[in-house]
């Protein structure tokens, strides 16, 4: 099963090309404080706004800081965002829709219906109501869009426990006397795990799209820390002079999520090529 | 069918009942109560007149009583007040600006089925041509796209380079002087760029979904039946596949509501387009909480009917939903 995994999973260009951006990604904000050719929050008042040059390869921005330097700090703030607040989805998602489909019943009923009642709330709505009450601080931005994104996972995972709670191996747990909790975690949620794998890559990459959204619109994360989307700020407000500050940053949030859709997608036809 | 509507109705009163509930837990997980911000902001608020507000807001009264009394005037759209130096009740507010962001979600959502549903069928049709691997190409560039940053880069364009769109607004300010003609074609010069890119978002899923219908829908019998019988390959795709392909995208159209309302804070404040979406940013930026929990209230019954409209909707298409 595993090494069929990895056969088909090496043959997939698609997917490779996606786990060389994720990989690139990691190396590069692990690498930023090295590779960065500047202090990202240097400010140089003599540079302010100058077009990509020899010394600045992608340009400075309206405080004359480095662009290139403030992507590559950017992306560790992406990558945070988009690891953190999957994680917090998964969680949630995981837990209820493994309750829902493990006791069915009214248990399912309750769960499913806060389900649908959260997906009538239009998703950056929601974000934006609690950024409004909250401080819009990197911490807050995470658990928030985790919070707001897990209902998606819920109803995936909900749908393999109510198939898989009716197999044998479940039936031969029970009969030697494990609990409903170790049935649930260590029996059937194993067996789960590949559709949630898939969904959490996905995953990452909205809640990256959404961080930079929010970002751009001034209330996700705050300058002076650098992202992608707080760049783009810089560039709507000085549309007319520096193209720069709206082209690149944009560019590198369209590679990552292109980046990690792809692994997802890469990762599902492996894992089941049926589902293609 | 007037059985499944109302059907359909009362299975809308918990997730109305969830709704209010989730506002309403939402608005209370302000540190400290609306009013120490209202009177915070001013120094000259005695303590008279905190208690006062206290009582307007029913902040004295428990939890449940509170939510009782919230909800009995929501029922009648009493939203409340903005916190803003007009003071104008919130309801409004939203009701001066919603027509402007239905109509555009409206517009971008013909926009979408306009392109998206050829492209589908025409990819779905010729599987594995040019066409199909460059739409396919499209499609998941689509769906990495941040919007925002296409709007950008389209007004950097169009609005900056070539001066052939405006790039704010819905109206030339010299549009009260306009003849009606003109005036027309300004607001429609106006419209481009934000319809097109709200589209944008809907396509790639959209084109996608009616690719995978289409190819299942042509492995089915009855059209092989169709084929048997020498229809020809257009009637074959265009009257008998076609048809059959088009009614789930009903669902797809209601779901994807909400991504629309959504994402109308991100155009309308891109562009400055005064619709309820820049209401709730500048509502948020300003936390004006009331305006901001009316919106958020509003955003979801607007899902909820877009949800039954497309319920009802697919039942009149097809008549297996109303009897199963």
């Amino acid at each position: 099963m595993k090494t069929d995994f990895w056969k088909r999973f090496s043959k997939n260009k698609m997917a490779l090309a996606g786990s060389c951006v994720v990989i690139m990604l990691f190396v590069i904000s692990l690498l930023a404080p090295w590779i960065a050719p500047y202090d990202p929050n240097e400010i140089d008042l003599q540079k302010v706004l100058s077009a990509p040059s020899r010394d600045h390869v992608l340009g400075t921005d309206q405080l004359g800081r480095d662009v290139f330097t403030r992507m590559i700090w950017g992306s560790r703030i992406s990558l945070k965002v988009g690891f953190v607040a999957t994680g917090i989805a998964i969680l949630i998602g995981t837990v209820l829709g493994a309750v829902a489909g493990y006791y069915g019943r009214w248990v399912d009923a309750v769960i499913m219906r806060f389900v649908d009642i959260m997906l009538c709330f239009p998703t950056f709505f929601l974000i934006l109501a609690v950024i409004a009450l909250l401080e819009p601080s990197i911490w807050n931005i995470m658990i928030i869009i985790g919070v707001t994104g897990w209902m998606g996972i819920t109803r995936l995972v909900r749908a393999d426990f109510t198939s898989l709670k009716e197999r044998d191996f479940v039936l031969a747990a029970r009969a030697i006397g494990a609990s409903d909790l170790r049935i649930i975690f260590v029996h059937i949620l194993p067996n789960a795990m590949a559709s949630v794998l898939v969904a959490a890559t996905l995953g990452v990459a909205g809640a990256i799209l959404t961080e930079s959204a929010l970002s751009f619109l001034g209330i996700g994360v705050q300058p002076p820390t650098p992202s992608w989307g707080n760049i783009l700020t810089a560039g709507k407000d000085n549309i007319d002079i520096a193209w720069w500050l709206s082209l690149y940053p944009g560019m590198a949030i369209l590679i990552t999520v292109l980046g990690y859709n792809l692994l997802g997608e890469g990762i599902r036809d492996s894992l089941d090529p049926r589902l293609r | 069918m007037i059985r499944y509507i109302v059907k359909r109705l009362i299975f809308m009163v918990p997730l109305l009942i969830g709704i209010t509930i989730v506002c309403f837990v939402v608005m209370h997980l302000a540190p400290g109560s609306p009013t120490d911000l209202e009177t915070q902001m001013n120094p000259r608020a005695s303590a008279e007149y905190r208690e006062r507000l206290k009582a307007m807001y029913d902040l004295d009264k428990p939890l449940h009583e509170q939510y009782l009394i919230w909800v009995k005037k929501l029922a009648v759209l009493d939203l409340g007040r903005s916190f803003s130096p007009d003071r104008r009740p919130v309801s409004e507010k939203i009701m001066e600006r919603l027509p402007i962001t239905i109509s555009l979600n409206v517009l971008s959502l013909i926009l979408i089925l306009i392109i998206a549903i050829p492209i589908g069928v025409l990819s779905a049709v010729y599987q594995d041509s040019l066409f199909d691997k460059v739409t396919g190409i499209f499609v998941f560039i689509g769906f990495a796209m941040p919007t925002f940053w296409l709007a950008l880069l389209l007004m950097i364009l169009f609005g900056v380079n070539l001066g052939w769109l405006p790039i704010s607004g819905i109206r030339s300010l010299n549009y009260e002087y306009l003849p009606p003609g003109m005036a027309i074609v300004d607001l429609i010069r106006h419209l481009i760029l934000p319809v097109t890119l709200a589209a944008f978002g809907g396509l790639a899923g959209l084109s996608r979904y009616m690719r995978s219908n289409m190819l299942e829908v042509i492995r089915q019998d009855y059209i092989m039946t169709a084929r048997a019988k020498g229809l020809s390959e257009r009637v074959v795709i265009y009257r008998h596949a076609l048809r059959n392909a088009l009614l789930p995208v009903i669902t797809i159209l209601g779901l994807s509501i909400p991504g629309l309302i959504g994402g109308s804070v991100i155009f309308e404040t891109i562009f400055a387009i005064p619709g309820m979406g820049q209401l709730f940013y500048m509502s948020v930026m300003a936390r004006d909480y009331p305006v901001v929990m009316g919106v958020l209230f509003i955003g979801a019954i607007l899902t909820l009917l877009g949800n039954l409209i497309a319920d009802v909707s697919y039942a009149v298409a097809d008549p297996r939903i109303r009897v199963s």
